[in-house]
């Protein structure tokens, strides 16, 4: 297992450098550069100096050596949008993406896992209803969900349209910027989490017809045990080896989701900073951004593997990898 | 389920083919004092049956956007007149807006049509640029198998563990943001094909590998056939079931893929009615409570994807494409 586990993390190690160093050179051969931010009237001398700043009179590979031994030591160099070091920027956006992606993924869960379970081990009206509507939800992408929920929020003011926090509330005092923050999370968490639940309960009850025909199941309810039970503890805990791969999955999708949730409801995260960052040039801030989405994505494979060790004991006695 | 999935996607390109017949409106026709007009309410029933009419829209309140029907002066809507399916006179005082009418006093239902023909247009290139690009790939990694079998597949692997969107929305921003339309066209099906080809490539892969082992492509090369027929000729045949359904689920992930980047502004130009620049023109929030019928291009996106879904799902495969 630790030979694994290393193994998984040195792809993770060079799944963040890789990215990481891949948005650096595609923004630096990006036609035009951060100075087309200061206007057609900059003097020369201004230009000059920020390109000096951010290494652009350098050559591409000695600009991409200096960030790295920098951000070896977590210097990430500066953003020209925010004139401010890129890492407390990153800091904050991924926080608010974590907070975002960990409530829409319990929320898929919790809908996806139970529903998918009643449905794939059941037959009757309930369970083609589940059907038929997680079929529709995984018709309405991330864009479609968020638009269509700003919509109803805008014009019922059940929730806040957009942001996640309002003006009044920063100045407040924690307590009430919590509650704030809790109030403006629900549409962007249920914008993000309906397909991903949707894509949960089809495999859920997929992978639970299945093993609901083995034999071991069989032989479970031969002896005795209870439907109920022999759905739960033995077919469920079977099922779940293939549902941890798809975790590993989801967070890719979490990750692309959240950045069309995070630009449609105004939610300041990750998504959001890297798609000003680009647009902007903003060599330094979109290398920090998809350094962290590397890690995000790495957290995520790594979570999944640890997951399938926990759920499967085959897994775990080394039997197949 | 699957008869329903596919007889919708049917009719969606036959409506985006027919587009210019069956628009009312010139999709870029801009109808003054008709910004944000709702729809055009139809009446079919006035004392007995009638032919279609309706009644002319006028703008009451500039300021709050409130229209009222001019009662007195019914407009009759014409059949088969112009070359259009449906349209009303041209010298009439009001147009007919099915879906009502956009930011700039555009025809919704009209554009909608035509946006249909560059959506699916757009998706259709880069799945086939997708498939091609992936079926080859995935083949020769699988015929030739040791060193360039693992180079391939870890490439592919590589460009699957990314977050597909990021990924669509970097190699864009990069591109200079000012493009013409038919420039976006080819630079986005290039870019998506170049993301979509690794889901081929994979599944390819796993099926040529398992295929080659058989007799008949020992039987071929006995008889001397070259690597390149055998995998042309006898090899990829067998994954024609999977092409086939990878086709159908990259479709509508090319078409969010376009409304996505067309909506954040990286997309095809304002004026190019595509189902994500109209959905564009619906992200002013203030507006959008007022104006629902500008959210009609999702329920087309959704239409689109919701076929597939039935599809895909009455032929017993399971969709795990997860994004988007």
């Amino acid at each position: 297992m630790i030979r694994f586990l290393a193994r998984r993390l040195i792809f993770a190690l060079l799944l963040v450098v890789t990215v990481s160093s891949g948005a650096l050179f595609l923004t630096r051969l990006a036609p035009g550069d951060v100075t087309s931010n200061l206007g057609a009237f900059a003097r020369p001398e201004e230009v000059a100096r920020m390109r000096a700043r951010f290494d652009l009179d350098r050559s591409a590979a000695a600009q991409w050596g200096g960030w790295a031994l920098r951000a070896i030591r977590f210097d990430f160099g500066d953003s020209f949008l925010y004139n401010r070091p890129v890492g407390g920027l990153i800091q904050r956006a991924a926080g608010n993406t974590a907070v975002l992606a960990v409530a829409a993924l319990s929320l898929a869960t919790l809908l996806g896992i139970p529903l998918g379970i009643i449905s794939g081990s059941r037959r009757g009206f309930a369970p083609a209803l589940i059907r038929g509507a997680s079929l529709v939800c995984l018709s309405i992408p991330p864009l479609l969900t968020s638009l269509l929920l700003v919509f109803v929020a805008s014009r019922t003011g059940w929730l806040p349209a957009g942001g996640m926090t309002s003006v009044s509330a920063v100045d407040a005092g924690w307590p009430s910027w919590v509650l704030d923050v809790a109030r403006h999370l629900p549409l962007p968490a249920v914008a993000l989490a309906l397909p991903i639940a949707a894509t949960f309960e089809r495999l859920q009850a997929q992978s639970m017809t299945e093993t609901i025909h083995q034999p071991f199941v069989i032989a479970a309810l031969a002896r005795g045990v209870t439907w109920d039970r022999a759905v739960i503890g033995h077919a469920w805990r079977a099922s779940l080896r293939s549902m941890c791969a798809i975790y590993g999955l989801a967070i890719g999708a979490l990750l692309s989701g959240s950045f069309v949730v995070e630009y449609v409801t105004a939610w300041p995260g990750l998504g959001r900073l890297m798609f000003e960052a680009l647009r902007a040039r903003d060599i330094y801030l979109v290398a920090g951004c998809a350094a962290m989405g590397g890690v995000f994505l790495a957290i995520g494979s790594v979570t999944a593997d640890l997951l399938l060790f926990a759920a499967d004991p085959r897994v775990r006695e080394g039997q197949t990898t | 389920m699957k008869d329903a999935g596919r007889a919708l996607l049917v009719v969606i390109v036959l409506v985006a083919i027919a587009a210019p017949w069956l628009a009312p409106n010139p999709p870029d026709r801009q109808f003054n004092d008709f910004f944000y007009a709702p729809p055009t309410a139809v009446h079919v029933f006035e004392g007995g049956l009638q032919a279609p009419y309706f009644y002319p829209l006028r703008i009451v309140s500039r300021l709050e956007r409130r229209f009222e029907e001019v009662r007195d002066r019914p407009i009759r809507i014409e059949w088969f007149g112009r070359g259009h399916l449906l349209g009303v006179d041209p010298s009439e005082s009001a147009p007919l807006l099915l879906l009502g009418a956009d930011s700039y006093g555009r025809d919704i239902f009209s554009r909608l049509l035509f946006g249909a023909r560059a959506s699916l247009g757009l998706a259709a290139l880069a799945t086939l640029a997708a498939m091609i690009f992936g079926a080859a790939i995935g083949g020769i990694a699988g015929y030739a198998g040791g060193a360039i079998d693992e180079l391939l597949s870890r490439l592919s692997d590589f460009v699957l563990v990314l977050p597909a969107t990021y990924v669509v929305l970097a190699l864009r921003a990069v591109m200079p943001l000012v493009l013409p339309a038919r420039t976006v066209f080819v630079l986005l099906a290039g870019i998506f094909a170049l993301v979509g080809w690794p889901v081929v490539a994979r599944g390819v892969r796993g099926i040529i590998a398992s295929e080659r082992e058989r007799e008949y492509i020992a039987a071929g090369r006995a008889a001397g056939a070259s690597p390149m027929r055998l995998l042309a000729k006898h090899l990829m045949p067998a994954a024609h079931g999977y092409l086939a359904t990878q086709a159908t689920l990259l479709l509508p992930a090319f078409i969010l893929a376009e409304a996505t980047l067309s909506y954040v502004g990286l997309g095809f130009p304002d004026t190019v009615p595509t189902w994500g620049t109209m959905l564009h023109d619906a992200s002013n929030v203030a507006m959008l409570g007022e104006a629902p019928w500008m959210l009609a291009p999702a329920a087309a996106i959704f239409l689109v994807v919701l076929a597939v879904n039935l599809l895909v799902q009455g032929s017993g495969r399971s969709p795990v494409q997860l994004e988007p």
